[in-house]
């Protein structure tokens, strides 16, 4: 990834993005200061293809010109710049493994098990669902009685998984269902975290999200 | 180094994923007890301790376990930190985990989908194989990696030992299916790289021997040949029968499919 001539910190981002959106509360959870760069996905910067030439995707996290990707980097990254304050994950190595372990299990399961539930329909679509609470019930059972996933501190986990919360009523309107009656822990642990400024000043609002995927759907053809 | 625990570590013997677990163990010079795994038979260790999953490799340290291999390769390098295999820059860790991903999501697939697709369908991963080594050999030349003898500077470091724990695939597969991958003319740099990653003692000692792997490698591809119905045209052996099955064919898709999920770099 080539340097870029950028000073500061910028965050390359698309208002929507639910990965862009953990970047943002972990720069909030550290009070750093940042730029944020809204991109136009039909016609991204050269700033961005620059900055990811790889996969040419937000969110990219630029801190003096250097490059980082993948929004879960960027938050260890984040974490590891800033480590005076409000650390993300845990201090012992056990504890962090595990952080590092449900962080990943979220990236792999939740945006594209969301993404076939709104995009099918009928059988595809009803799979979609059970899949989609099955992971739910499974992070609910992680998370057990704990204020947070990381127990009482919020971190790598919540940061992680939190942007969903906004995407909640779409997935419920689109496949007829209740996320709180399947995960009823779950749901409250998102109001929890949307107690922290960090969270609410970031998260979008349920109903842009779904007016989004409307226009997602549009035009993918699905209705 | 003081190992006052113990280690118990579930893997399979053709598993790159689990050669990197053991790879890392080597290099800090950890003791361990090994059970072997047949992935197409999880023992209920491997079920109680992956359960999520259900996969090679498990790590269990003082009876804790620790699943997927990146995870568990930082855990045993923030436990044990003789001999470090992370950069303490943030910056440096950033790009060694961005491309330990990439090795994992991209170029892992394609060069499995090399393995299990025939005619113009191999042509094609061939390809993006080629287009995958391409950003590599990019990075080692002109970027991030540029001037080093390893991924992770003088000594192998997380991202030698991710890249490196499968890339000695690309030798038996160009040989059992006499297709080019790592031509040392269009990527000088990664082939002279994955050749001192080989010389490693450690690695030597961690790498089943070739002949094993080829006799492996050809009985699968056997196997995929004579199931797919059109060898000329795209083909893709498709996901793995769930469930359990009785008839050969059944199991013989089962393993190809659990192979090619352990064959990714």
């Amino acid at each position: 990834m080539g340097e870029v001539d950028t000073k500061g910190v910028v965050l390359l981002d698309f208002w929507v993005s639910p990965f862009g959106q953990r970047c943002r509360i972990a720069l909030a959870e550290k009070g750093v200061e940042y730029e944020f760069r809204e991109e136009n996905l039909g016609d991204k910067s050269p700033l961005l293809l620059k900055s990811n030439p790889v996969h040419k995707k937000i969110p990219v996290l630029i801190h003096d010109g250097k490059p980082v990707c993948e929004s879960l980097i960027i938050v260890q990254y984040i974490d590891e710049a800033w480590p005076d304050c409000a650390p993300l994950l845990p201090a012992d190595p056990y504890a962090r493994a595990q952080a590092r372990f449900w962080a990943d299990f979220i990236d792999k399961k939740i945006y594209e098990c969301g993404t076939r539930l709104w995009k099918l329909k009928g059988e595809g679509q009803a799979a979609a669902k059970e899949e989609l609470i099955g992971i739910l019930k499974l992070l609910e059972g992680e998370l057990g009685d704990k204020k947070y996933f990381g127990g009482d501190a919020f971190g790598f986990v919540d940061i992680a998984l939190v942007p969903f919360v906004s995407w909640f009523y779409t997935y419920e309107t689109c496949a007829g269902f209740s996320i709180e009656e399947a995960a009823p822990k779950l749901v409250a642990w998102g109001k929890r975290c949307m107690e922290r400024e960090s969270v609410a000043k970031t998260l979008s609002d349920p109903h842009k999200v779904y007016e989004f995927v409307g226009l997602l759907k549009k035009r993918f053809g699905v209705e | 180094m003081d190992q006052s625990s113990s280690l118990k570590f579930l893997g399979s013997w053709a598993d790159s994923h689990t050669h990197r677990v053991r790879l890392a163990l080597k290099l800090k010079g950890l003791v361990f007890e090994y059970q072997e795994e047949d992935s197409a038979n999880p023992s209920s260790a491997l079920l109680l301790h992956n359960p999520i999953y259900k996969k090679v490799p498990a790590l269990l340290h003082d009876g804790r376990p620790v699943v997927e291999s990146l995870v568990i390769l930082q855990y045993i390098d923030e436990t044990w930190t003789d001999n470090p295999i992370m950069h303490a820059d943030p910056f440096e860790r950033a790009i060694v985990r961005f491309w330990c991903h990439f090795a994992d999501d991209k170029l892992g697939p394609a060069v499995g989908l090399v393995f299990s697709s025939a005619g113009e369908g191999q042509k094609a991963a061939v390809d993006q194989v080629h287009e995958n080594l391409k950003l590599l050999e990019r990075e080692l030349r002109d970027g991030a990696f540029k001037g080093r003898r390893f991924f992770g500077g003088d000594n192998i470091g997380l991202l030698d030992i991710v890249l490196g724990c499968g890339s000695y695939w690309l030798a038996v597969f160009e040989e059992v299916m006499e297709v080019k991958l790592v031509d040392p003319d269009t990527f000088p740099l990664f082939h002279a790289w994955l050749r001192d990653f080989e010389e490693q003692k450690e690695v030597k000692e961690t790498i089943p021997p070739i002949d094993k792997l080829l006799e492996y490698a050809r009985g699968i591809r056997q196997m995929m040949l004579s199931l797919s119905t059109d060898t000329t045209t795209a083909t893709t052996i498709g996901a793995p029968a769930t469930g359990s099955t009785t008839s050969n064919n059944d199991a013989a898709v089962e393993e190809i499919g659990l192979l090619q999920e352990s064959l990714v770099l």
